[in-house]
């Protein structure tokens, strides 16, 4: 097990450094620069600036320096935030976008896996009809009309919730649910089709044959089963919400990391560009291998050691 | 002997978008305390359908039961609610099931399935249940049970699991033991050591086992008696030396003389001519007149009664009734019971 995670996060630097390399010269392949303006900057300025941040070195030269930085985990200053660092910006959007992400994830999990094993038990029933319209609404309303329905009824019209900002806990409730029914409705269809699937297999009705009742054996024998498909959603997911979603943070006004993905671009700011995808990238293939363990650990047919060492 | 299970005038049909099928058309059998009753029968015979519906296993919608009774110990089965056969399954009736590869869970330890009927029936103490699941994986003939009782199915050979699964069974030491032709998915020399080990343990616990083949081989090995069900009704039945002696239906005729066998001389096997009746409109007389050379007029027209050959003995065909011709089983037949004969007097 040890030795398997050792070799992952082997494969794990290599992927990285992929990443880091393609995005860095994809990046300076696009026309533009963080100091291009309306205005046309006067070239000494200009030539000074570019000397301060390293950019008048070879591109070679400045990928070196890159990766020698991201080796040290250091993301260098931002071009545009003056006085910042992109670890600055991670470190201050970063831990409002994982409260936001966690609660969502625990969220859409418990909600969709409720949902779709209601679904499947009570197949082709009125209880079936009803999650899946759910689920399909969730799927097809984008998530910022999800997010002014839940603003305006919740909010505006019975004032339960604030509408937005990032205060207390009662502010998280409805960027977390708006964030939430997409995945949501994903993992109830997941489950719904996953359970159907196992509900038929034999060993059900040997669980059957043992006196156990309809909740024994959904519980003990069908959902662990069932799991699967919902697990390896699962990791593309966390961090691609860990992260935050720009639309949502935008509508709610959170200081996640979220908008910072989309900024950056537009702003040319090559530091926070590089920073925010070799940050993501790193989430990425974390929860993609907490994936692979959590795959063993339900299922043991899965062996996560090395077939060679067998 | 007293009878354990009384199945009388069983209907079970499903509702199908095709219309109703007749799974089961009627069928009277009974079990005796510590006996063995093999049902034999082809597929889509009823057999299964059976056996399911006497631990109502079947899913409903779309089966029903249409009618008639199941008296386990007296009690009606087909009145209960599924509340009440939760405390029936597992504790006084158990099922084997035919792929061992298929009926435990992937996910769960071989152990834990053990004890969970244990601990649901008999309510007791985790610890204590676990003795006694090592204690039926050693019974089951599965070596270092210690160590197995913590292993996943999948760490387990074909054979291994059928034992596990028969461990499983015996769990909560059912009073009556249905096994789904437990040795169908097995290779042969397998097959031989779960019969062994079936009539080990009925010797040890005294269960009665209700065993569902379509292997007529399998039969005169571990059955005491024998119904042989043909559409949804039993055609015959009687004790294994009186089906496999003196049979009477012709429906068992052809299923003797289709059995495969390495010492007969013919050198082709043997098949039944054309295909199992259809159930959603079954047919009026006998329901196995259109693939029996021997049918009367009478087969085609009204359903035989069950005659009786001896106390023990019934066989449904018109045969037998006194106005019918006197006919012989084939020649083919006639061999392999001189055959039969033969290797009982050997042992």
């Amino acid at each position: 097990m040890l030795k398997y995670i050792g070799k992952r996060l082997l494969y794990m630097v290599l992927t990285l450094w992929v990443i880091v390399t393609v995005t860095f010269f994809l990046m300076r392949a696009a026309p533009g620069s963080p100091f291009s303006g309306e205005k046309e900057l006067p070239p000494a300025i200009q030539a000074n600036l570019e000397a301060y941040y390293g950019l008048d070195k070879s591109l070679f030269m400045q990928y070196v320096d890159y990766l020698i930085s991201v080796v040290k985990w250091d993301f260098g200053p931002s071009l545009k935030y003056k006085g910042q660092s992109v670890n600055d910006l991670i470190s201050e959007g970063f831990p409002v976008s994982f409260a936001l992400g966690m609660e969502a994830i625990f969220l859409a999990l418990a909600l969709g896996v409720l949902l779709g094993a209601v679904a499947a038990l009570r197949h082709n029933k009125w209880q079936d009809y009803t999650a899946m319209i759910i689920a399909v609404l969730g799927i097809s309303v984008p998530s910022f009309i999800m997010a002014s329905g839940l603003q305006y009824v919740l909010a505006i019209k019975w004032s339960v919730l604030p509408v937005a900002r990032w205060e207390s806990f009662a502010h998280t409730i409805l960027p977390a649910l708006a964030l939430a029914s997409t995945p949501m409705a994903f993992i109830a269809r997941l489950t719904r089709s996953s359970m159907l699937e196992v509900i038929g297999n034999d060993y059900i009705k040997t669980a059957k044959s043992k006196g156990l009742n309809s909740t024994e054996i959904t519980v003990r024998h069908t959902i662990r089963n069932a799991m699967m498909p919902v697990v390896s959603y699962m990791g593309p997911l966390i961090s691609a919400i860990l992260t935050g979603s720009f639309v949502i943070e935008k509508i709610f006004g959170i200081p996640g990391l979220g908008m910072h993905f989309v900024t950056s671009i537009t702003n040319r700011d090559y530091s926070v560009i590089m920073g925010v995808t070799v940050f993501f990238s790193v989430l990425l293939l974390v929860s993609i291998l907490l994936v692979d363990i959590a795959y063993s650990l339900i299922d043991p047919r899965i062996k996560l050691a090395d077939k060679k060492g067998e | 002997m007293e009878n354990i299970l009384e199945v009388n005038d069983l209907k079970v049909s499903f509702n199908t978008f095709a219309g109703e099928v007749q799974a089961v058309r009627g069928v009277n059998f009974h079990v005796k305390k510590g006996e063995t009753l093999a049902i034999v029968g082809e597929s889509g015979s009823g057999k299964s359908v059976t056996t399911q519906s006497i631990m109502r296993l079947i899913p409903m919608p779309p089966g029903e039961i249409k009618g008639g009774e199941i008296l386990f110990e007296g009690t009606d089965l087909a009145q209960k609610s599924d509340k009440q056969m939760e405390k029936v399954r597992g504790k006084d009736i158990a099922m084997i099931f035919q792929d061992p590869m298929t009926s435990l869970n992937p996910t769960m330890k071989i152990g834990r399935q053990i004890m969970e009927s244990m601990i649901k029936h008999r309510k007791i103490a985790k610890t204590d249940a676990k003795k006694r699941a090592i204690e039926l994986l050693d019974l089951v003939g599965i070596p270092k049970p210690e160590q197995r009782v913590d292993q996943y199915p999948h760490e387990f050979s074909g054979g291994m699991r059928q034992r596990a699964m028969i461990a499983v069974a015996l769990a909560s030491d059912p009073k009556l033991l249905i096994a789904d032709e437990p040795t169908t998915a097995l290779d042969v020399t397998i097959q031989a050591q779960i019969l062994e080990l079936l009539k080990d343990i009925q010797k040890k616990t005294n269960t009665s086992i209700i065993f569902i083949t379509h292997d007529l081989g399998v039969v005169a090995n571990v059955a005491d008696r024998v119904a042989v069900m043909y559409g949804g009704k039993i055609v015959e039945t009687g004790s294994v030396d009186e089906v496999f002696y003196n049979p009477q239906h012709p429906y068992t005729w052809g299923l003797l003389a289709s059995m495969p066998s390495l010492d007969a001389e013919e050198g082709e096997l043997q098949a039944i001519p054309g295909s199992p009746p259809d159930l959603t409109n079954p047919p009026k007389g006998d329901a196995f007149a259109a693939r029996n050379s021997y049918a009367m007029k009478v087969d085609f027209e009204m359903e035989p009664p069950m005659f009786k050959v001896s106390d023990t003995h019934y066989a449904a065909t018109w045969l037998l009734h006194e106005d019918a011709p006197k006919v012989e089983p084939p020649a083919v037949v006639q061999k392999r019971i001189e055959h039969f004969k033969e290797k009982a007097g050997e042992r």
